[in-house]
């Protein structure tokens, strides 16, 4: 099997330029992933050297400065160079497999996507190094954000988010039009599997909402050059205003965040209880209304704000709704794993544990939709304990679970069990010390945000708890890397064929890793999990029973059966181009000159060329040539 | 099971994979509905500082007879724009061309009288940083004269491409694609034309 | 200057069924016409002091919303193609729309 892939891949298909050029939209996931992975790691480090500061009262590990570049750096990288981009790594390799696709629709669209991703996550990276990277916090509010002018600091980041911006648009159309003209004959909406809905509904959140904070940060941005005044409030102008469109941002791109992990949960549930999924339209529906209404509460964020109490209460009870599809899927999950033969491997581990952390954050979530109470909260650690609930005991264990998932899909390999245990104990105890204690701390009035605190407050000894939770953290997935470095890089790794789950979704019927072209094939779809119902027939007691070899393809031994029809050669793949990863290294120069105005003038004249050389010759390559 | 199949492939809109217009164009008008927001974002913005004008000029300096011409040049353009795609359609590469032109012609001319437009309102005192009003009205026409000069690089790309008989159907930059924006940016002025000037004055 | 009378003569054949309900261009000059006519009222609207207060803001609203639609639809083809594309720029417009409406009460700006 693995021999039959080298066949496919011809020399010239390896090396860095092959990388650089690729438009497979499986390369480009791996090369989402591993970006993701190494800005996990950085982000991990400011998160621990944040910690650290805190470990006991009065401390001075960190200067001030020092202190507040790095715990804005730690929410930007987490949110946008982590989390965002390990969706977008699993999106663009199991979109089209899923829904039976051979690429993306626009596969050179995708790798700009890409390239525009880690061309701005170095730009952003890079202000460490050019006098200090950006200190007014993830959300950046104005004034706080316009004022600091004698630094480049917030430029990087109104830059870089605005760049990043553009790459998330671009990926998310180019995903919508792949789920709706891409899929595979027979397979219908409601036949996609719940990842690939969800992937379409996170496109859709970006979509509609990246605009609003690309407006504002551009708002920001010429208050900070070019003296407009949009949240000078001498002037008239009204601070809250960005308030506003950033959390029209902010607030769907949560979900953006935590959808895909829940349809990860979704396929790795029923695989491993050996139940379909209970619900599947609901669980379907709820994602997609969780998205719609997801537009609808931004203001829970700003209920200090002194919007009124009409507005107030409004907000707080889209809030409070918004809770009912999110506990439909809970519910969802909870019925698929019921009475199912459930096998405790580390990716049901996980999963598993993303739905407990996520329901405890769920729960600290819908206390914010209280405004008296959130009042007291906001701003505390808290709010801080509450975020991390979802966003890492939700989406990242819901992403690690994914790793552990589909590794054997990517490199034909199956990760350590053992050292996989290991890591799963290790990150759930870990990151329980390390957010579990900060409820207590936020209710007892801890700050966020805050350097230094006195003695005598009663915090320390929680603050000690949580940064040991913190380093315990590092281990698990210093265990989790090593892990990934012995089975694929040592090749320890044991090997797998194409289905080593017994999975129910099409990922499952393609050798490990999956050829060029996916599927020699297209496959022809008959039902949801349309895998399983060719392997298992339902009996009179209505219990899965194995058919009798079916196809070749549910068998671990290989593609038998199909190797023997549509050869590579005979699938036109779309040619790899640099034109995307230059034009993305255009608008990348372009952005680096404008946070150095007005001298940066040269570079953006360079970029804006290097641009539109990248997209002209782009827009005029055919798709496929000839070779 | 199979006959499900059967009836699943009727109803599969794209089921060829080969016909690559309808994904630029599912693309296109998922792109279209995100710059709404875009727009929505500015225009709101505008809306809310509409009176902030800091002891500067505000609407009173409009000079709406000179907006309304350049308003309606962008509005014919559309016209050009649509006979431009329907000659297109019947591979009428002449009348294509001609009406391409006619489109990036009209489309420039808006622009000067943007620019014309800009530098008397600077006389008159209102720039970017003299009030709210100032910097939100700068944004929002700025944003939409960059999309307009955008078209026009555009427009005359193909114009210039159809000569060479290098202007096809199934590339990025083709005509149907390029009129979707170029009427969007129409549509978006007609909101601006009313919203920003004739109900401000 | 048209080139109504090749329309006529083009064979259904040579197009697939989405075309062929696009208007001739001899139509397109006709919309372009009752827009540049609209367009022409719209102008006079804010001089005309019969319409002021509510009613003005209503019939700027109205006309402008009109040619609109119009552009939407006719030119860019919106009436004819796939509801799936007519659905994605309803919820942008319809969302920024609602989304911002709320924004600028809460400003008490509207």
């Amino acid at each position: 099997m693995t021999a039959q892939v080298q066949t496919i891949r011809s020399p010239g298909d390896r090396g860095v330029w092959a990388w650089i050029t690729t438009v497979d939209h499986k390369r480009i996931g791996l090369l989402y992933a591993v970006s993701a992975a190494a800005f996990f790691f950085i982000g991990g480090l400011e998160a621990l050297l944040v910690r650290t500061q805190l470990l006991g009262p009065n401390l001075e590990v960190l200067s001030a400065e020092a202190y507040n570049q790095l715990f804005t750096m730690h929410g930007l990288t987490m949110v946008f160079l982590v989390v965002m981009p390990i969706a977008a790594a699993f999106t663009n390799y199991f979109l089209p497999i899923l829904i039976g696709a051979r690429d993306v629709a626009f596969p050179r669209l995708n790798a700009f996507s890409y390239w525009l991703f880690i061309f701005s996550g170095l730009l952003i990276y890079s202000s460490f190094f050019l006098g200090g990277a950006p200190d007014g916090a993830w959300v950046g509010y104005a004034p706080l954000s316009t004022q600091l002018t004698e630094v480049v600091r917030m430029d990087f980041w109104t830059i870089g988010l605005s760049t990043l911006g553009i790459s998330s648009i671009a990926a998310s159309a180019n995903f919508i039009a792949t789920a709706f003209t891409m899929r595979a004959p027979g397979m219908t909406m409601l036949r996609m599997p719940v990842f690939a809905w969800m992937s379409l509904v996170v496109a859709f959140l970006l979509i509609f909402s990246l605009p609003s904070v690309a407006i504002g940060l551009f708002q920001l941005f010429l208050d900070r050059n070019f003296g407009a005044l949009f949240y000078a409030a001498d002037a008239g102008g009204d601070p809250l205003l960005w308030q506003h469109l950033f959390w029209i941002f902010g607030h769907p791109e949560v979900y953006v965040l935590v959808l895909p992990a829940m349809g990860i949960v979704s396929e790795v549930l029923p695989t491993f209880a050996r139940k379909p999924l209970f619900g599947y339209p609901f669980v379907v529906f709820s994602g997609a209304a969780i998205g719609f209404i997801g537009f609808g509460v931004w203001s829970h964020h700003m209920f200090t704000s002194g919007m009124g109490p009409i507005a107030e209460a409004g907000f707080g009870v889209a809030t409070m709704i918004i809770a009912v599809p999110t506990g439909v899927k809970i519910f969802n999950w909870i019925g698929t794993i019921w009475g199912g033969k459930i096998k405790f491997n580390t990716p049901m581990l996980f999963s598993l544990a993303f739905v407990a952390m996520f329901v405890i954050g769920g729960l600290s979530g819908v206390t914010h939709a209280v405004v008296p109470s959130d009042t007291q909260q906001h701003d505390t650690y808290y709010v801080v304990a509450h975020f991390h609930y979802v966003l890492f005991g939700g989406a990242v264990f819901g992403y690690v679970s994914g790793v552990y998932y589909w590794f054997p899909k990517w490199t034909g390999r199956k990760l350590n069990e053992t050292l996989g245990k290991i890591h799963f104990w290790l990150a759930l105890i870990g990151f329980n010390l390390t957010f579990g204690p900060m409820h207590v701390l936020g209710l007892n009035g801890m700050p966020r945000r805050t350097y230094r605190y006195p003695e005598g407050l009663g915090w320390a000894n929680w603050n000690a708890v949580a940064t040991i939770g913190a380093y315990t953290i590092l281990v698990a997935f210093l265990v989790f890397a090593w892990n990934i470095v012995r089975t694929h890089y040592l090749n320890k790794g044991e090997r797998v064929g194409n289905d080593p789950w017994d999975g129910r979704t099409l990922e499952w019927t393609i050798p490990s890793p999956p050829p060029v072209h996916n599927f020699d094939e297209t496959p022809i779809v008959h039902s949801l999990d349309d895998f399983w119902h060719q392997k298992y027939a339902e009996n009179e007691e209505g219990r899965a029973v194995r058919m009798p070899a079916v196809t070749g393809a549910a068998d671990d031994q290989g593609d038998i059966g199909r190797a023997d029809h549509g050869t590579p050669e005979g699938i036109h793949m779309p040619s790899p181009s640099y034109y995307p990863a230059l034009a993305s290294l255009g608008i990348a120069i372009t952005g680096g000159g404008l946070v150095y105005l007005p001298w940066g003038f040269a570079a953006i004249g360079v970029g804006v060329v290097v641009m539109l050389w990248g997209l002209f010759g782009w827009s005029l390559e055919p798709v496929t040539k000839e070779h | 099971m199979s006959d499900v199949a059967v009836t699943d492939l009727d109803h599969t809109e794209h089921a060829d994979h080969h016909d690559v217009k309808p994904v630029r164009k599912t693309a296109m008008w998922v792109f279209l509905g995100s710059e709404c927001v875009f727009f929505g974002a500015m225009i709101s913005t505008f809306l809310l500082y509409r009176n902030t004008t800091n002891g500067g000029p505000g609407s009173e300096i409009f000079d709406i007879p000179f907006t309304s011409a350049s308003s309606f040049v962008l509005l014919m353009s559309s016209l050009t724009m649509v006979l431009a795609h329907n000659a297109f359609e019947k591979s009428d590469m002449r009348q294509t061309r001609i009406w391409l032109s006619g489109t990036a012609l009209l489309g420039a001319t808006f622009l000067a009288g943007q620019i014309f437009e800009f530098t008397e309102f600077i006389d008159k005192g209102l720039t970017l940083p003299r009030s709210p009003f100032g910097s939100s009205f700068y944004m929002l026409t700025g944003f939409h004269g960059m999309h307009v000069a955008l078209g026009v690089i555009l427009l005359a790309a193909m114009a210039v491409l159809s000569l060479s008989g290098r202007l096809y159907d199934d590339r990025g930059l083709n005509v149907e694609l390029v009129g979707l924006y170029w009427h969007f940016v129409d549509i978006v002025w007609i909101v601006i034309f009313t919203v920003v000037y004739l109900l401000q004055i | 200057m048209t080139t109504d009378t090749e329309e006529l003569v083009e064979a259904p054949a040579e197009h697939d069924a989405d075309h062929i309900k696009h208007p001739t261009p001899k139509q397109y000059w006709l919309i372009a016409l009752i827009l540049a006519v609209i367009t022409a009222f719209e102008i006079a609207v804010p001089s005309i002091s019969a319409f002021d207060g509510w009613l003005r803001v209503f019939l700027l609203f109205f006309l402008g919303g009109v040619k609109f639609a119009m552009v939407v639809a006719l030119f860019m083809h919106l009436k004819f193609d796939k509801p799936l594309y007519r659905a994605f720029f309803i919820i942008g417009l319809v969302g920024a729309i609602a989304m911002f409406v709320v924004v600028l009460l809460t400003f008490r700006a509207i």
